[in-house]
């Protein structure tokens, strides 16, 4: 990315104390999202992917790190400020069931971002939401209505509609189709990549379904522990893997093709607790390529190709 | 299904009721479904296709009052080699088939484990109950077992309670458990959906091993059709409470009848497609339309109102399982135009 990006994360850290243990749940975060760019945050549960999502809205605060959006350091303003800034970032949560407010009509939900911020009058907020529910393929009258007469899928089409109502220009998207039936999550793959497209969005995708990732993103960040362990666009990260984690992931999932090549390769162990990192590399613990010198060292992110960049010391691998 | 020799499980008309608010909900209807030795059937379908409510009326585990076999058998060969219908059974002679002769394991590990006992008193329970075996040799059993599921340090594992164990451990935990009597089928629900990919391949490797070793018939019911891939012979797929089609995996997978199975194959991003999806365009062929709610299911057959092959005649009589061949069968009308 050489164009000034969009989004730039430096170095962002987040330490949380729990019963006097300290938990280092991200360290070193860095890199950048361009202007209309997807980007997916992928890993196993736990490994920090909505810590992330939630620090860059400082939806939680950082301990430490940068957060530059259009420009503007966002880890220092005022409450005040990021209040004004917030409208133009939104975040589209995983569950479709918990995220909707039980009492409160679709019309009241989409709205209330725009009351909160004072936009409009109530008639233009109201055709705010009208035109939002358009976008996500849902009738105007659903207005009217509550949220558990939608289904799953109607439901996380609402939650998309409800972070449109604002005009967003970056949206982190937290698990949003993890929820629902794979029949259903076709429907709201194919909406999100559409409004991305249509819209010129700016998106931080997450997800733990590496092959959602490939569909709808243009790069992928690919997180162990709380570390990043290789980022490269789509094409190179699904078709030359280099980190040896990124390449057992890839291969632990199953593929429904009867023809496929059965060599899974699988990973021993789990993955470790925070409070109680490995030294040196992250997953030296599980790594079938792991060697002495991986216990010493902190590998750094470097390019090993063209937009292509892993954390492991090892450059023998092939 | 029907040809095929000595099933120990043997599903044949099952219907299962639930008694709701809204008045009485078939979630099983009219399912027939056997298990060999040796080998692993898969049922899959959406949320709400009735999975679950077969694996429960199988294992007797229907909640008491709200849920009931309405109709038909389901014969099951226990150790001795006798057959017995288990819908006419008490619940004292399902409770010792349970845990003796079918081995069970559920979605959320937290749901078979008791909190206040330790890992290795609670797989060595069992033993001791169906076994007649003293304190030590069940717990010398229970490390046995867990060392088998790849738990290392067993014996120190043995003396921990659930909660200080992973969610892969305690799944490990769960199927040991599962297995400390030897069963004779195993009913997994859902055993590894709520695992991460890698701790899940960790688990179905396991299975598939254990299956073959001892020679185990296995139900396995999952939503995931790249793990029914990987670990089944036959599967079953399920719509609204019934099977719509069923036969080997490469064949149904390869050589999809029924339009809706096709629309499942269709409906997944595939690993290594995408790519290529993206640069042409190609859009991810989603399913129209929604799941039909069973306390308001369409005349005929239940996928109509979502199915693009569908014509007038499909809406007069819920469709036959028709045979496509020896061991495939579609409950399509239209099966032999559906196809890749
Ligand atoms: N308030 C908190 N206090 C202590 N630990 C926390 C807190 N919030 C999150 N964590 C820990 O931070 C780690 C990362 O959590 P996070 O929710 O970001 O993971 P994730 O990658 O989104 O996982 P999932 O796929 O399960 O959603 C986990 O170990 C979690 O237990
Ligand atoms: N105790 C109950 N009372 C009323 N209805 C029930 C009960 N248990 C299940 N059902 C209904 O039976 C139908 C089938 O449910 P079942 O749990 O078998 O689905 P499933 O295929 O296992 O789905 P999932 O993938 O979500 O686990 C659903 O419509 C469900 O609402
Ligand atoms: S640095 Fe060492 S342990 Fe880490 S991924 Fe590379 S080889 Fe494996
Ligand atoms: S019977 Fe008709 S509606 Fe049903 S799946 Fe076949 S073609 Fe479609
Ligand atoms: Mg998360
Ligand atoms: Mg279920």
């Amino acid at each position: 990315m050489s164009a000034a990006p969009f989004l730039t994360v430096r170095d962002l850290a987040k330490h949380y104390v729990s019963r006097g243990t300290k938990l280092n749940i991200l360290e070193g975060i860095s890199f950048d999202i361009a202007k209309g760019e997807v980007v997916g945050l992928v890993g196993e549960s736990g490994s920090g992917k909505t810590t992330i999502g939630r620090s860059v809205l400082r939806l939680v605060e950082p301990s430490s790190g940068s957060v530059k959006f259009d420009g503007t350091e966002l880890t220092t303003l005022s409450a005040a400020q990021m209040r004004r800034t917030r409208p133009r970032m939104q975040y589209i949560f995983q569950d479709p069931f918990a995220s909707l407010s039980p009492r409160m009509t679709i019309g009241e939900i989409l709205t209330e971002g725009l009351n909160i911020q004072g936009i409009g009058t109530r008639k233009e907020r109201m055709d705010r939401a009208r035109n939002a529910l358009a976008q996500v393929d849902l009738p105007a009258e659903a207005v009217n209505r509550y949220a558990h007469e939608f289904s799953g899928g109607q439901r996380q089409r609402i939650g998309i509609a409800r972070a449109l109502t604002l005009a967003p220009e970056f949206i982190v998207a937290d698990e949003p189709v993890s929820a629902l039936d794979v029949s259903i999550q076709a429907q709201v793959i194919n909406l999100l990549r559409d409004l991305q497209q249509r819209l010129g969005l700016t998106m931080l995708f997450i997800s733990h379904d590496l092959a959602v990732v490939e569909y709808i993103c243009d790069r992928v960040i690919v997180l162990y522990l709380g570390r990043i362990m290789e980022i490269a666009s789509s094409a190179d990260l699904y078709a030359r893997p280099q980190h040896p984690y990124t390449r057992a992931l890839l291969s632990a999932i199953p593929s429904p093709d009867p023809d496929a090549p059965r060599n899974r390769q699988i990973l021993k162990g789990d993955i470790p607790s925070p409070a109680n990192p490995p030294s040196g590399c992250v997953f030296r613990t599980r790594c079938p390529v792991a060697m002495e010198a991986c216990a010493h060292t902190i590998p750094e992110l470097r390019e090993v190709s063209p937009g292509q960049f892993k954390a492991c010391i090892r450059d023998d691998l092939n | 299904m029907d040809e095929r020799v000595d099933p120990i499980l043997d599903i044949r008309g099952l219907r299962t009721i639930f008694r709701t608010r809204g008045g009485e909900i078939t979630a099983v209807d009219g399912i027939d479904l056997s298990v060999a030795a040796g080998e692993t059937v898969a049922l899959v379908g959406e949320s709400g296709s009735g999975k679950s409510v077969t694996s429960l009326s199988v294992m007797g585990l229907l909640t008491r009052n709200v849920g009931a076999i309405a109709a038909g058998s389901i014969h099951f060969k226990s150790k001795d080699g006798a057959v017995r219908d288990l819908v006419t059974l008490d619940e004292e002679q399902m409770r010792r088939i349970r845990g003796d002769d079918i081995g069970m394991v559920f979605q959320e590990p937290m749901s078979s484990l008791n909190p206040v006992f330790t890992v290795g008193d609670q797989i060595a329970e069992p033993i001791r109950i169906h076994r007649n075996a003293d304190r030590k040799s069940a717990m010398n059993s229970a490390v046995g077992l867990l060392d088998q599921v790849g738990i290392p340090d067993a014996r120190r594992r043995a003396g921990q309670y659930p909660h200080e164990l992973s969610g892969g451990m305690r799944q490990r935990a769960t199927i040991a458990m599962a297995l400390a009597c030897d069963p004779t089928l195993l009913i997994a629900d859902e055993p590894t959906t709520a695992l991460d990919v890698t701790i899940q391949a960790q688990i179905l490797d396991l299975l598939i091993k254990l299956q073959r070793e001892r020679g185990m018939g296995m139900l396995f019911v999952t939503h995931n059709l790249g793990v029914v891939a990987e670990i089944a012979h036959r599967v079953a797929v399920m719509y609204a409470g019934r099977i719509v089609e069923e036969g080997p995996v490469g064949e149904v997978f390869r050589n999809p009848r029924h339009p809706y199975t096709l629309g499942l194959l269709a409906s997944m991003p595939r690993l290594g497609e995408a790519t290529r999806m993206k640069q042409t365009g190609d859009k991810l062929a989603a399913i129209p339309g929604v799941v039909p709610s069973l306390a308001d299911m369409p005349d005929g057959c239940a996928f109509s109102p979502r199915c693009s092959y569908a014509i007038d005649a499909c809406r007069v009589a819920v469709p036959p399982l028709a045979k496509v061949n020896a061991m495939h069968r579609s409950r399509c009308i239209r099966w032999q135009e559906v196809g890749r």
